[in-house]
């Protein structure tokens, strides 16, 4: 882990309104997250934990605060300058992977290149070479209906790696697998920050997931709790 | 170009609803195609029509006839340049479904006053010297294969023959042509004299005049005139351009042109409700692919623009297919009816006006499952998902 710090939140605000109501997620919270860190957010139903991580990817805008970057404010961007931040910085993975259904293994894992001038040739060698990482060179032209929730967020992994992103986002990456299989996906995140430097920061409800990261920070009314975990 | 495979994957995942929706597109251009090419047969004899020219016929209707004397009080009038006549045969060639369209006219004038018509000066002579002769139009000689010299036996199921029959023998004096590629040349022409003094059914009175004015601008003035010199006269006249005139012998069987129109509104209404109807359907199911797409980092314009595609795509899909069978339905159809309808067919205009259709049918089914995929904001969309 590095002392350089990726993400810097500070004073982060999110309140919803809901017809005269005015709801708080959480007000002044600030945390920093350092590159190569991979940390996990735990905390009750409700806490804000999905809510925080799309607002570190960009996808969501926080009401107060302020939200750095590698050294650059990101909260006041406006849309298109964020999905091209989105596109050149951050993967994502997803509790219910999210591959798109008309599309095999290999496209699937292809598309954030679609967003770079990459030739076809380059981008076929990058995803070839995403989907060995997670094992799955020979499903390369299977269709997600083919594979089974395990294979799926390995390509969903593949897809979240293959533009080589800073940070990978991860929410409840395990939540829809079993054990085994989420012990897997785990170790591939581990293997992932331990010896590829990736940055991860992991939404889940799971004890035994949030083990495999290197702190823990628990969200809770608002606030963090953090808890330091050997890795 | 990259994002092309993933708008050809979106519009075909669904093959039957493709399949389904492309149907119904198809109907709609092969109707538009074909009855807007019908349309344009119909209307191409109005299209054709002189400027200068006028036509008299009786007021109670086209079928009664006028004195002949009429023809030289009518060239009487100021402002008329030329005057010719003509009268309806009701022809048909060896049996009545072959009909051939014949007019009996004046020798001397006819080709004068429809300058449209070409026809070889030596020809011209030779046929108003031979009291039996004819003259046939181009496309009619292609279709019987007649040539100058033949002999032809035409029948009337109008008229009878002062032998007892109802057969001309008519000799093919020469073939006359259109100036342009749309004038009618699908008819005969023998003489007028000829046949006022063998059919036995009245006599000196012809169906209807032609004339044309020394300018455009007397129309008016010549046709009132006309008229108010036969007012209160055993056969009253009731004189039109011949563009009206044409326009009115058209609508006898309706005004085809709203018929036309209803017809084509009402298809491509439907069409537009159900392919509308259908993208939105589509792009609301993939709500959750589209938070997908935008949260890997594609913009919402390039997202935009992709269902737009799309939607054009699916329009010129089944147009394109639509107005391919639509030519070739006009095609067939051309030959069968080469006698009614010579110019029906499926032109350059109507092919623009088509795909004009289609770019607009993809514009306005797309737009708004493309607005919305637009403005479709990603925590919601994976929340709608």
């Amino acid at each position: 882990m590095s002392d350089e710090i990726l993400f810097d939140l500070k004073n982060l605000a999110k309140r919803f309104v809901k017809g005269k109501e005015s709801i708080s997620i959480f007000e002044y919270l600030s945390m920093t997250l350092k590159k190569g860190d991979f940390v996990a957010i735990m905390g009750p139903s409700g806490s804000g934990k999905t809510t925080l991580l799309n607002m570190l990817g960009g996808v969501d805008q926080p009401t107060g605060g302020e939200i750095w970057f590698d050294g650059s404010r990101i909260d006041n961007l406006r849309e298109g300058a964020l999905a091209q931040w989105r596109a050149n910085n951050i993967g994502f993975i997803f509790q219910f992977y999210n591959l798109m259904p008309m599309l095999n293994a290999h496209r699937n894992v292809e598309l954030p290149l679609l967003l770079t001038n990459l030739s076809r040739k380059q981008r076929d060698q990058q995803v070839q070479t995403a989907l060995k990482l997670v094992g799955l060179e020979d499903r390369a032209k299977h269709m997600p209906s083919e594979m089974s929730g395990g294979q799926q967020q390995r390509v969903a992994i593949a897809r979240a790696m293959v533009s080589d992103p800073k940070l990978l986002l991860c929410d409840e990456p395990t939540g829809d697998l079993d054990r085994q299989t989420a012990d897997e996906i785990l170790e591939m995140l581990q293997l992932l920050n331990r010896d590829f430097g990736k940055t991860i920061m992991m939404v889940t409800h799971d004890p035994a997931a949030a083990k495999y990261a290197t702190r823990t920070l628990h969200l809770d009314k608002g606030q963090f709790a953090e808890k330091e975990l050997a890795a | 170009m990259k994002d092309l495979y993933l708008v050809y994957k979106n519009l075909t995942r669904k093959k039957l609803r493709l399949f389904l929706t492309s149907f119904a597109i198809f109907i709609a251009f092969l109707i538009f195609g074909a009855v807007t090419a019908l349309q344009g047969a119909l209307n191409a004899g109005v299209e054709m029509s002189a400027d200068n020219r006028l036509v008299v016929m009786n007021k109670i209707n086209f079928t009664q006839p006028l004195p002949y004397a009429y023809v030289n009080k009518v060239g009487n009038v100021d402002g008329v340049d030329k005057v010719t006549h003509a009268n309806w045969f009701g022809g048909y060639y060896q049996e009545p479904a072959q009909q051939v369209i014949t007019l009996a006219v004046d020798s001397a004038h006819y080709f004068d006053v429809y300058s449209e018509l070409a026809v070889d000066p030596a020809a011209l002579a030779q046929w108003q010297a031979n009291q039996s002769g004819a003259l046939i139009g181009e496309r009619l000689a292609n279709l019987y294969g007649w040539k100058v010299g033949d002999r032809i036996p035409i029948a009337s199921n109008i008229f009878s023959h002062g032998d007892g029959g109802h057969t001309w023998n008519l000799t093919i004096d020469g073939i006359f042509s259109g100036r342009e590629s749309q004038t009618d040349t699908g008819y005969l022409v023998f003489h007028y004299q000829y046949f006022n003094e063998t059919h036995t059914y009245g006599g000196d009175s012809v169906g209807w005049l032609i004339l044309t004015t020394e300018d455009p601008s007397l129309n008016d003035a010549v046709a009132k005139a006309i008229d108010a010199n036969f007012a209160n006269s055993a056969a009253e006249t009731e004189t039109s351009t011949e563009k009206a005139f044409n326009k009115a012998f058209i609508e006898q069987i309706g005004n085809i042109g709203l018929i036309i129109s209803s017809v084509v509104f009402t298809a491509f209404f439907i069409i537009l409700v159900v392919v509308g109807n259908t993208m939105v359907l589509a792009i609301r199911e993939r709500t959750g692919e589209i938070a997908v797409l935008k949260t890997l980092g594609f913009s919402s314009l390039r997202i935009f623009t992709m269902v737009l595609v799309e939607s054009f795509l699916l329009a010129f899909v089944g147009g394109l297919l639509g107005l391919t069978a639509a030519y070739i339905t006009v095609e067939v159809l051309s030959g069968v009816f080469a006698n009614f309808l010579p110019n029906l067919v499926l032109d350059q205009d109507i092919v623009i006006q088509a795909l004009g259709y289609m770019l607009l049918l993809g514009l306005v089914t797309g737009m708004i499952p493309a607005v919305r995929a637009l403005r479709l904001n990603i925590v919601s969309g994976f929340s709608r998902d």
